[in-house]
């Protein structure tokens, strides 16, 4: 039986890492994903992962690596955070674009400068573009399971992307939480083997990433395009058959006393499950208050958003990251142009925090709902607000 | 080197991997480089290209000069690249998920793509002692995006990022010695070659490709374009960048150094460098201080090889 044990969630994540049976691991450490490229390094020392694990010189080489490990067949994780992301970044869109099932956990982190180790999401909002898969996950049971359905997902022949796992550094990697770890033989069932369609090999050449003239170029873009919209069906299939099997379930949008609420806040990630405290004290207290939490970030599941926000009369997004100089948070953006041309749509206000480490507690979340709701009111001169700067 | 000339047709393969209809300049030294090291590998083999001119000529949509698995991704990680396709077809074969067969990785790039953006990638690579061969075709500039210095560039060439001018002299710097970076760690296999002697090249190639760990093939290749000399000139000038000690032709062979062809005398570097434009705005004294200093690497690299 599978046991429920108390962890580090990123060791948990090397043991889904373990227990999908990868071939492949080239990574480079930085803080917070370290304890997970360790318990990799271990594994494999030991003997318990029969992987090859490649100690890569940076960042960029490890997704050259992972890209040359996905292209001969080879089922290939990595992991990285902040600025060993932001080395990575034109080896990203190579991956996408030639379709190559990677999976990587992202260990959210701030990026410099000043050098910050803790996390928010200004890694992820960077690569919010290069065409990966894109998931966000609240706690240690949920980022095992998510890892087990990337590598599901990924070598899906019908999707064969690049899958990115988001989590909280420190907040969510660090911590030790009760987890179960699903048995070997039922992992294996639910994956099966990675069966890559075209690999290099001399037994039938291939030639991959060639150069693309104008006359291609937009075609095979539009072709990426239609195929990571269309892996949506692939990851609700597999969310699906991850519930029939592990009883655990999983949505593109979740809400938390969402239905009735007249106003909603929107989160990613794993400041959910303290906001979700707040939401239920403020619930106690008599306020049509609810929670909506994004998981699926790519492909952008724009019916679950409208849909989940449609009774409501305010949204208030609370963004981790800045786009400096243009609307402030890019997911309230995101959410903003969704929902611009809805017939019945609910007032939009935008929040940042949570940057660099810095807590949002219960009370905090109460806070930015009550500045929320009294700016959906009375309106604000700014296009967003970050909450608890000090000028 | 064995005089091979008259049984050429009986010793070579007929079969191109590397085939015809690319988009090379004519007379180009990079593509003759590349056909004949392919005619040195044979079929089990894994191209990984980085991007320049070879990537560029031979890969456009919907075309490919590749008769060989081939992939190109990026400019600067050729190497790291490879490393993710040697270690995932290793694996594969330990856990029977392939069947067990001799495939060999190899990396090609240009002297850019080596010397400068990707010596990294290929630093570690070689350290970390992955079994595949890495080929790097030396034409003294990044080319394909219009002939601007790398630092394999030789002193006082003129380029687009080096121009000669009233007050500069073109490339103010040394050219940088890729090989002994290479044989500095302490790989079993490096080499020097040039298309101009064919059969030494094929033969450092096969070379390269059957030993286990990294092997390094430093290949220079002449550029009519780049160099601006007259395209049939070519293998003559390659042949003149040896017989010159420009460019001297070696092994070595876990750590020892050996010279593939010692001429007697060295030939002035004039020679060399007179059929060449990007040379021509240098005075006299000038090229003898460069015949100086090549007669100094030159010797130094005998004594290494003594
Ligand atoms: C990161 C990055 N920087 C710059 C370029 C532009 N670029 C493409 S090829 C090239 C030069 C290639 O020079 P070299 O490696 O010597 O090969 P050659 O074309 O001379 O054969 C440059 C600068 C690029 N593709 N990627
Ligand atoms: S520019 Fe030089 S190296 Fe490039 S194709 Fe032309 S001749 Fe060959
Ligand atoms: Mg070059």
């Amino acid at each position: 039986m599978a046991q429920r044990l108390g962890m580090e969630v990123s060791v948990a994540l090397g043991e889904a890492v373990k227990l999908a049976d990868a071939d492949v691991i080239a990574a480079y450490p930085i803080t917070p994903q370290t304890h997970i490229v360790e318990h990799l390094a271990e594994l494999v020392a030991d003997g318990e992962l029969d992987a090859e694990y490649i100690p890569v010189e940076s960042e960029h080489s490890a997704m050259s690596a992972c890209l040359g490990a996905a292209a001969s067949g080879a089922r290939t994780f990595t992991a990285s955070a902040g600025q060993g992301l932001e080395l990575m970044h034109e080896v990203l869109y190579v991956a996408s674009s030639m379709r190559l099932p990677i999976v990587m956990a992202v260990v959210n982190r701030a990026l410099s400068a000043p050098l910050s180790v803790w996390g928010d999401h200004s890694d992820a909002m960077a690569v919010r573009d290069t065409g990966w898969i894109q998931l966000f996950t609240e706690n240690g049971q949920d980022v095992v399971d998510q890892v087990l359905c990337a590598f599901r997902i990924a070598e899906d022949r019908r999707v064969l992307l690049p899958v990115m796992i988001h989590l909280d550094g420190f907040h969510l990697s660090h911590v030790i939480e009760p987890i179960t770890l699903p048995e070997q033989t039922q992992v294996e069932q639910f994956l099966g083997t990675n069966q890559y369609p075209l690999p290099l090999h001399p037994n039938k050449p291939v030639a991959m990433g060639d150069f693309g003239p104008p006359f291609i170029y937009t075609e095979t873009k539009w072709a990426q395009e239609v195929n990571l919209r269309k892996s949506k069906e692939v990851v609700l299939e597999c969310w699906q058959e991850f519930g029939r099997t592990f009883k655990r379930h999983y949505q593109p949008v979740e809400g938390y006393h969402s239905e009735d609420a007249r106003v909603l806040l929107l989160t990613m990630g794993s400041f959910s499950e303290t906001a979700m405290t707040a939401i239920e004290r403020m619930r106690q207290n008599g306020q049509e208050v609810g929670l909506i939490r994004l998981r699926l970030w790519r492909p952008f599941p724009f019916s679950e958003v409208r849909r989940a926000v449609k009774n409501a009369e305010l949204l208030i997004v609370l963004d981790r990251a800045i786009s400096f100089g243009g609307p402030g948070g890019p997911v309230c953006s995101e959410i903003r142009s969704a929902l611009y041309n809805q017939e019945k749509r609910p007032k939009i206000v935008s929040f940042v925090g949570g940057l660099g480490g810095r807590d949002i507690t219960v009370d905090g979340f109460e806070q930015i709902i009550t500045r929320g709701i009294e700016i959906g009111q009375k309106g604000s001169e700014q296009e967003f607000e970050i909450f608890g700067v000090r000028e | 080197m064995p005089n091979y000339t008259i049984f050429v047709p009986r010793l070579l393969t007929k079969r191109e991997n590397f085939a015809p209809g690319h988009r090379a300049c004519i007379g180009c030294g990079e593509a003759l480089a590349v056909r004949l090291a392919c005619k040195a590998m044979g079929q089990n083999i894994i191209v990984v290209n980085a991007t320049g001119c070879m990537e560029i000529v031979a890969s456009q949509l919907p075309y490919t000069s590749w008769r060989v698995p081939w992939i190109h991704t990026l400019f600067e990680n050729t190497a790291a690249v490879a490393s993710g396709i040697e270690a995932g077809l290793k694996v594969m074969m330990r856990k029977r998920r392939m069947a067990t067969q001799e495939i060999n990785v190899v990396a090609m790039a240009g002297d850019g793509g080596t010397a400068d953006i990707g010596i990294q990638a290929l630093s570690g690579a070689m350290e970390r002692g992955h079994d595949f061969l890495y080929l790097c075709f030396d034409n003294e500039a990044y080319m394909n995006t219009g002939i601007q210095r790398s630092s394999a560039t030789p002193f006082g060439a003129s380029t687009t990022t080096s121009p000669a001018g009233k007050v500069s002299i073109g490339q103010f710097s040394w050219k940088k010695d890729m090989p002994a970076i290479a044989a500095a760690h302490n790989i079993p296999y490096v080499a020097t070659a040039c298309p101009s002697y064919p059969f030494d090249l094929i033969e450092k190639v096969k070379k390269g490709l059957k030993v286990k760990g990294p092997a390094y093939v430093h290949i220079l290749s002449v550029c009519p374009t780049g160099w601006r000399c007259a395209t049939e000139l070519t293998i003559k000038i390659g042949r003149l960048a040896v017989e010159t000690g420009i460019f001297p032709l070696y092994e070595v062979e876990n750590g020892r150094y050996k010279m593939s062809l010692k001429p007697d005398k060295l030939r002035p570097v004039n020679e060399y460098m007179k059929l060449q434009r990007r040379f021509r705005h240098l005075s006299e004294k000038t090229i003898k201080q460069i015949g100086q200093r090549v007669g100094e690497e030159y010797g130094k690299l005998l004594e290494k090889a003594a």
